[in-house]
């Protein structure tokens, strides 16, 4: 490990935790802990939706993936952009309007029952495990390869760091942490794209007569189909990039942090401008990466392609750049999981433990404590999962995740604000059908079971056949909220007491007396 | 603050969509001419675009999958494929600005909504 990059990753550490100290003496109240007491302004939350966004499997994972198999790396960055289209038109402003700390409460303004919102914190708690998992194991992995550490000693400086800014700056030092890394991300990304671009004589067009002949997968390089074979694949990945965004609690809470809908709305915006010049920006990492280190070196490092970016910073800017990436990997990477953290505790300790156990009857200090004990707990938990995980293949672990989201938490959301009918049964029916459906068959899918040996847990022939069950998984969900609708319906259930209340809040953002 | 609730409730417009302990009367207030006219408006703006973007972007999956037309050359050797993810770009962008233009328009209807039925 050079000297500039110890100087560039304590500078990082340390600001950060500057930024906690800072952020630790207007942290008071649960509203302060949870949701920054919704004082950011559009900005702000645009730029933090970004970084807590692009963790590093946006950075690094397609950055590799485009400089192994060309376009079809590139199908990430596009849905993951796209899906902010279903977040601006469709989800943000109700959820805002709606909502409190978290996605439960927002499902809980319409339906009260108890079981609506223990199943909306399991879904939440599940997926920001499975999250949080890649995430770290991704993070140990990396600052292993980066600074020549073990893999234990990666993860637990990574845990300790999110857990200091979870516990001691709440939602405001989270928000301000992924801000500073949305900036040093773009910086980083810009610079390098500009130096790969030089390096391409500033011709656009003509880099891509180049790439054409730059690496052994030919021509094929600039189509789709390197990866994706099967069309049917291909949709289910895609379906699940577009809609799991909006069902990721993490994003989801990130528009609780301002003050109404209207800033919620223009923080989308902001964000859909950053993270798209962003995800343009890959093909400039993808592409230069596989021109000027190969996928030879690449594959080297690491089968996945993870380190590209890195490894494309040092040829065109030498150690320098390579340090400065490298620490913005790092950044990457803690602002994902503090965002992580502070959304399961989010579950447990407001939903599950405030809401459900105590019936809302708790005080400020109870219910900043009880967050507090919330976040250490899914903090060591995912901690300790992570250590005894380090061979597990973290892609499908995110994959996993978005899957879920889409298939437990979106049919709901939409149909929360937009269904008349939409009942307590089909709540719980869609939430638990699209978790369950999307679990198993995974656990069934060829990233469990693979005919080739080594591939996956287990040799043999998948029961399903694609990687990513979306395309079945998502239809399930909704398909289990009508039919639950339905059979609620006939038990007379109450099917329109809050919609009334429910549709002019979400549209109006008008609170109540 | 008590005082001035008090007050207010006593220049409260009795036509005002309100039940008897003086909350907002849900049920009333959506079936108000103003309200349903901003849903039907929303309604109308956002179904056609969600269904666009959604038909649009899941094209490129279907083209890229089952034919072989975006692998042609469109500019120098960027494929169509290319300028096809390009345009889902621009597409975001262009949806994105025309979202937030519109939007304004309902804020005010929203805020009218307000005036008119909510505030005294």
């Amino acid at each position: 490990m050079s000297m500039i990059s110890i100087a560039i990753f304590f500078a990082v550490i340390l600001l950060t935790l500057y930024i906690t100290y800072w952020a630790a003496k207007q942290t008071q109240t649960a509203s302060d802990f949870y949701t920054a007491g919704g004082s950011l302004t559009g900005w702000q939350n645009g730029m933090a939706i970004a970084g807590d966004y692009l963790s590093a499997a946006s950075f690094l994972g397609i950055a590799g993936a485009i400089s192994l198999n060309g376009f079809d790396g590139f199908y990430y960055s596009v849905g993951f952009l796209t899906a902010y289209l279903v977040v601006l038109f469709l989800i943000a402003e109700p959820l805002r309007n709606l909502g409190k700390y978290t996605m439960a409460d927002m499902i809980g303004s319409r339906f009260g029952a108890k079981k609506v919102r223990g199943a909306a914190a399991l879904n939440t708690i599940t997926i920001v495990l499975f999250y949080m998992l890649a995430q770290l194991v991704g993070a140990g992995a990396l600052i292993k390869l980066l600074f020549g550490i073990d893999y234990w000693i990666s993860v637990l400086i990574v845990g300790v760091m999110m857990l200091i800014y979870v516990l001691f700056g709440g939602m405001t030092a989270t928000s301000w942490v992924q801000i500073v890394k949305a900036i040093l991300l773009m910086i980083g990304t810009i610079v390098i794209s500009f130096l790969v671009l030089m390096k391409f004589n500033f011709n656009f067009v003509g880099m891509f007569d180049i790439m054409r002949t730059a690496t052994n997968h030919g021509e094929s390089f600039l189509h789709s189909g390197v990866v994706y074979k099967d069309p049917i694949g291909l949709i289910s990945v895609l379906l699940a990039l577009v809609l799991g965004t909006a069902g990721l609690p993490h994003i989801l809470m990130r528009f609780f942090t301002v003050k109404d809908a209207k800033t919620a709305r223009s923080s989308v915006v902001y964000a859909v401008w950053i993270i798209g010049i962003f995800y343009v920006l890959t093909i400039f990492l993808g592409f230069g990466a596989a021109k000027f280190v190969g996928s030879k070196a690449i594959i080297a490092e690491n089968a996945a392609g993870n380190m590209a970016a890195p490894m494309l910073a040092g040829v065109l800017g030498g150690d320098a750049l390579e340090s400065f990436v490298a620490a913005v990997a790092f950044a990457t990477i803690l602002a994902v999981v503090a965002g992580l953290v502070l959304s399961g505790a989010s579950a447990i300790a407001h939903d599950l433990y405030a809401e459900i156990i105590m019936k809302g009857k708790v005080t400020e200090k109870q219910q900043v404590k009880a967050a507090r004990i919330a976040a250490i707990s899914v903090g060591i938990v995912s901690i300790l999962l992570a250590l005894g995980s380090e061979k597990l293949n973290v892609a499908f672990l995110v994959s996993l995740a978005f899957c879920i989201a889409a298939s437990a938490n979106v049919p709901t959301i939409l149909l929360t604000i937009y269904w008349r009918k939409f009942n307590t049964t089909g709540t719980v029916a869609s939430m638990l059908t699209g978790l369950i459906t999307a679990l198993v068959l995974v656990a069934v899918s060829p990233n469990v079971i693979n005919p080739v040996p080594g591939a996956a847990f287990f040799v043999g022939d998948p029961l399903f056949p694609f990687v990513n069950p979306a395309i079945v998984s998502i239809p399930a969900g909704f398909l289990a909220a009508i039919v639950g609708t339905y059979i609620g319906a006939k038990r007379h259930e109450e099917a329109e007491v809050a919609y009334a209340e429910v549709r002019f809040k979400a549209e109006t953002g008008y609170r109540g007396l | 603050m008590t005082i001035e609730l008090q007050e207010a409730e006593l220049k409260r417009d009795p036509e005002l969509p309100r039940t008897t302990d003086g909350k907002l009367d849900y049920e009333r207030i959506i079936e108000t001419p103003e309200f349903k006219h901003l849903v039907k408006k929303k309604n109308r703006f956002l179904t056609p675009y969600v269904i666009a973007f959604f038909a649009i972007y899941l094209l490129l999956p279907i083209l890229t999958g089952y034919t072989s037309i975006l692998e042609t050359r469109a500019i120098g050797w960027m494929t169509w494929t290319w300028v096809y993810a390009f345009g889902l770009f621009v597409m975001v962008w262009v949806f994105t600005q025309i979202y937030v233009k519109k939007a304004r328009d309902f804020d005010k209807d929203v805020d009218q909504i307000i005036q008119k039925h909510v505030r005294d």
